[in-house]
Order: C-alpha cells, then sequence, then structure tokens
C-alpha cells in the first residue's frame, strides 16, 4: 500500500509562516523597548532609558501595582472557587439545577466583555458599593473562575476514577479520598488554572474599566488611555515588562503541567 | 458501584459556593441591565431613574410597572446609528471569522501531521501568545502599522509603494488586528479534532485515486467540521461584541455594537440605552451562546 506523506512542504510552510505571524510583532516590541531613539521607527542604539522613564512615573507604577493586587487576589479566589465546580461537575453525577450551573460556567468563556462589565457595574451601583480594589477583584473573579473550571474539570475528567474508589473501599470517608487521592492528581491543573486567572486579570481591560472608580486604575486601563493619544517608547518598555512577566508564569504553568503529564495523560487544555 | 454515589453527595456540595457565586454576580447583574434598560434617563448620579423601590408598597410597586418604558428598545429600533452599528458588527464579524478559518486551518492542519513529539511543542507555541496581553498585541501592531511603522518601510524599500499607505484607522488594520488576536481560539479546536483522526482515512481515499484535493475535501474537511464548529463559535461569539480591536485599529466613521454601547456608557452618561444595546446584543448572541454550551458541556462530560 502507497502511504501518503504525512508532512507535505504545504503544512511546513503554512506552520511557519503562522508561528511566525504569531510571534514578529510582539519580538518586533520587544526590541524597539530598547531603543534609545524618541521616534518609535528610527533606531538609535540600545538603550534602558524607557525602563527609567517608566519607573520614574508614579502614576503607572501605581496602576501596575493595583493589577498585580487585583490579578494575585483574584485569581485566589478564582481558583477555590473554579475548582469546587469542577469537582461538582465531574464527580457530583446530577444535581438539581445543574445545567443552570454549567451554563453559568460555561457562558462567561465567550460572552462579550462589554455585556459583562455593564451587567456587574450596575450590580454594583445598585447595591452602593464603592468602586475600586474590591469591585475589580470581584469582576475579574467572576470571569476567571469559568476559565479554571473548565481546566481543572478536563483534568478530573482524564483521571482514573477506581483510584479515588480504592481509596473509600479501604476505609477513606469521600473528603479524605478527595484531600489523599484525588487532590495531589489535580493539583498541576490547579495551578495551571491560578496562572491562567492571574494573566487574564493582568491583561483585561473592558471589565475593568466599567467596574472600578475614580483614582484606582489598572495597568490596562493607564496604558489603554496612552496609547489612545499615540505610540509612546515607554508603553514598549512597560509591555515588555509584562511580558516578561507573563513568560515567568509560563514556565512556572509549563514544569506544572509537566509534572501532570508525567503523572496521567494529557495535561489541560489552554 | 456505590462509592461513586457515596463520592457524588461531598461532590455536589462542593457546587453550592460557585453556584452562589454565579447566580449573584452573573445572573442577578442581568436582571439589572434589563432593569435600567426599560427606565427612563435621568441627569443624575447614577444616571438612570429607578424603576421601582421595593419598600414603597404595593400601589408604588404597580405604578412604576407602569412607568417602564420600551423607549430606549425603540431608539435603538429608530436610530440609523444603532442599526448599523449591529449590521456592522455582525458583517465584521462573519468576515473575521471566515478569514480565521482560512488562516488558521492550514496551520491546525499542519500542527496535526507534524510527528506526535513535535505536536506537543507546537501546541505549547501557539498557546503561549493568548496568554500574554490582549492590549499588549493590538499595541505591536499599531508600531508596525502606524504612518513610518515597519510595514511601510518595508514596502518602501522594496518599491512595491511609492508612498507610504494608511493602514491605521482601516478595516483591513482591524481585520488584521482580529486575525492575530483570535488565532490560537481558531487553532486549538480545529487541531485538536484534526489530530484525533485516523490517517488510514485519508489514506484509502488516496488509495482510491482521489487527487489530494478531493481527499482533503471529502474526507478531511467534513471530519473536522466539529472543530470547525467550535472554533467557529469560540471566535464569533466575543468578536460581535469587540470593543478594544475596532477602537485602536479601524477608523471611527462606523461603530461596532460594543464601541457604542461603551460611548453611550462612558461619554454620552446614558445607562439606559447602553443597557437597553447590551441586551439586543445578548438576544443576537443568544442561539450561538446556547449552541456552543451544548457543545463545551458534551465535550468536557464525554469522559463520564
Amino acid at each position: 500500500m502507497r502511504k501518503l506523506s504525512r508532512l507535505s512542504r504545504f503544512n511546513i510552510a503554512s506552520l511557519a509562516l503562522g508561528l511566525a505571524f504569531l510571534y514578529l510583532p510582539i519580538l518586533i516590541l520587544v526590541i524597539y523597548s530598547f531603543n534609545a531613539s524618541r521616534l518609535v521607527t528610527v533606531w538609535g542604539g540600545w538603550s534602558l532609558r524607557w525602563y527609567h522613564e517608566f519607573f520614574g512615573d508614579r502614576a503607572m507604577i501605581e496602576a501596575a501595582w493595583m493589577s498585580l493586587r487585583v490579578a494575585a487576589s483574584s485569581a485566589t479566589i478564582a481558583t477555590l472557587l473554579g475548582t469546587l465546580a469542577a469537582v461538582a461537575l465531574s464527580r457530583g453525577e446530577r444535581f438539581r439545577g445543574r445545567t443552570l450551573f454549567s451554563g453559568m460556567l460555561y457562558a462567561p468563556l465567550v460572552m462579550p466583555e462589554v455585556i459583562t462589565g455593564l451587567s456587574l457595574l450596575l450590580l454594583f451601583v445598585a447595591l452602593n458599593a464603592e468602586r475600586g480594589f474590591w469591585t475589580v477583584t470581584i469582576a475579574h473573579t467572576t470571569l476567571t473562575m469559568c476559565f479554571v473550571a473548565v481546566v481543572v474539570q478536563s483534568r478530573l475528567g482524564s483521571l482514573d476514577r477506581s483510584l479515588e474508589e480504592a481509596a473509600m473501599d479501604l476505609g477513606c470517608n469521600p473528603v479524605r479520598a478527595f484531600v489523599a487521592v484525588t487532590l495531589p492528581l489535580i493539583a498541576p491543573a490547579i495551578v495551571a488554572g491560578w496562572m491562567l486567572a492571574f494573566t487574564l486579570s493582568l491583561d483585561d481591560l473592558v471589565i475593568a474599566s466599567f467596574t472600578t472608580g475614580p483614582g484606582s486604575a489598572t495597568l490596562p486601563i493607564r496604558i489603554y488611555s496612552e496609547v489612545r493619544l499615540g505610540v509612546k517608547p515607554e508603553i514598549n518598555a512597560i509591555c515588555t515588562l509584562v511580558i516578561a512577566l507573563i513568560a515567568v508564569v509560563i514556565v512556572i504553568a509549563s514544569l506544572a503541567s509537566k509534572l501532570s503529564s508525567s503523572q496521567g495523560e494529557s495535561a489541560a487544555p489552554l | 458501584m456505590s462509592g461513586r454515589r457515596i463520592f457524588a453527595r461531598p461532590a455536589r456540595l462542593a457546587a453550592i459556593a460557585p453556584y452562589v457565586w454565579m447566580v449573584l454576580f452573573f445572573l442577578v447583574p442581568f436582571g439589572f441591565v434589563l432593569k435600567i434598560s426599560l427606565s427612563q434617563t435621568a441627569i443624575a448620579q447614577p444616571p438612570y431613574e429607578p424603576v421601582f423601590d421595593l419598600t414603597a408598597g404595593w400601589e408604588a410597586l404597580r405604578a412604576a410597572f407602569a412607568a417602564l418604558s420600551l423607549d430606549n428598545f425603540r431608539l435603538l429600533a429608530s436610530d440609523d446609528i444603532y442599526v448599523f452599528a449591529y449590521v456592522r458588527s455582525l458583517t465584521v464579524a462573519v468576515t473575521a471569522t471566515a478569514l480565521l478559518l482560512l488562516v488558521g486551518y492550514p496551520i491546525a492542519y499542519g500542527m496535526a501531521r507534524l510527528p506526535t513529539r513535535w505536536q506537543a511543542v507546537a501546541m505549547v507555541l501557539v498557546i503561549v501568545p493568548f496568554w500574554t496581553s490582549f492590549l499588549i498585541r493590538i499595541y505591536a501592531w499599531i508600531n508596525i502599522l502606524q504612518h513610518d511603522g515597519l510595514l511601510n518601510q518595508i514596502l518602501l524599500a522594496l518599491h512595491l509603494v511609492s508612498q507610504p499607505v494608511v493602514w491605521l484607522s482601516t478595516d483591513s488594520a482591524m481585520y488584521i488586528g482580529i486575525v492575530y488576536s483570535y488565532l490560537p481560539f481558531m487553532i486549538l479546536p480545529l487541531y485538536a479534532t484534526l489530530a484525533k483522526m485516523e490517517p488510514v482515512l485519508e489514506e484509502a481515499a488516496s488509495d482510491l485515486g482521489a487527487p489530494p484535493w478531493q481527499v482533503f475535501w471529502l474526507v478531511t474537511f467534513p471530519l473536522s467540521l466539529p472543530g470547525v464548529g467550535a472554533g467557529v463559535l469560540l471566535c464569533f461569539i466575543p468578536i460581535v461584541g469587540e470593543f478594544v480591536i475596532p477602537d485602536l485599529l479601524a477608523g471611527s466613521n462606523s461603530l461596532m455594537i460594543g464601541q457604542t454601547l461603551w460611548l453611550e456608557f462612558f461619554t454620552n452618561k446614558d445607562w439606559p440605552v447602553a443597557s437597553a444595546a447590551a441586551i439586543v446584543l445578548l438576544v443576537v448572541l443568544l442561539v450561538p451562546l446556547l449552541l456552543y454550551e451544548r457543545l463545551q458541556r458534551r465535550q468536557l462530560e464525554q469522559g463520564r
């Protein structure tokens, strides 16, 4: 039997072009952040000038600090709630309101952010809540816990359930079986979920714009208002710093998922 | 097995906290959007007349219900700006999704044909840009597309154009931005179905004499339809309501609905109209949203 060659030249070309398309713009941005020239397009030699500028910009630093705090707190709450939701969906069999529950968890994944942002803001106004750190944190938790739930649920789905059942046959109660057997097995997915929630929160502009109050802008809000005024070399530097931070997060997450795949099969999606 | 059933009860209890959270912060807020979309604009803080005050008793409640109005929706339907914005959002979303499928399919197909060891690497490479900030990725393109940006410099150096082309504030810039930002969402579901496909099927078609394009069109593509569906929904739904990309890359003469909503809310401070726009957007997206929810649930619960 004649065998089709698996990888044609067309396949290789489309892969190479696709990856170049995905990475070149970011690479160019990073390189230009070290440009000494004020003109973004003229190369004036290597320099850390724009990084100095950023660290001297108090408003930017405050916004960055706010973003980091929101990202860390919302990711933590979201990981807790998302993991609980994933456990309920993949181990809870049937329960009343299950369809509504999964619907509420999957819809925010694709819901346009303007809708989520507007609706949460109207809730906060109705509750007369002071807008700032906590309102943004709650809003981001609501969005990101859905991503955590999907990541953890897909890991739970691929686990061999006879392990939990064996633990219970040996006398563990369900909670103990979960903590002793299931939790260590899904821990890498939980870590990956936290990282994903963290970066999504760090990244969000629209929902944060709706739910924050005066005087507590997040980094994307500040970046956005600067970008609207045109390209500034300082923004290149800030973006590069954010990319570097996220790169660290990704390395940790991929180490976690490597740990996960050495314990069982397929790692979590996204 | 009884172990399963014993395990299920505490697992169901785990639903309580996230359930309450999602009802409170996802479901209930839609009630407020609906409520405010039915009320009148007021020049106050917050800029809308409260529709009903539950403490005021039954009579007041009835009066409040009588005061509910569809004016905001009537405004949306009668004002060309809004009608155009909805039409434009849908057109942009359809075009962009088609482009994404066209760009994403060959990449996903190439990934699926890599040796297994390389497939994991390729998947990580596709996912990584998804982790870097949305805003930063758009900003990177502003750098490239601006008047004296890299693209124009290259085109001028190659003598393909005689003077700089205007890229920013055009639809082409917006489509580049959308395709760039949403590409991982299209590639991953496509790759997932293509990677699972039995290569024997394509080989059989080819052995029976089908030329490569026919193998693709009659065997590969139909078998990848579930992935196509997932990718299309995953891109189409958020693109309809997209705000950042058209705002930063497209011109300001024709707005998408996400932009009009933003404008009504932040610039005109007309919360009722913004809410009405959100409700209409939600209704437009209801069918694709339900389809997506079913697909996602089936995919995640298959393993059970």
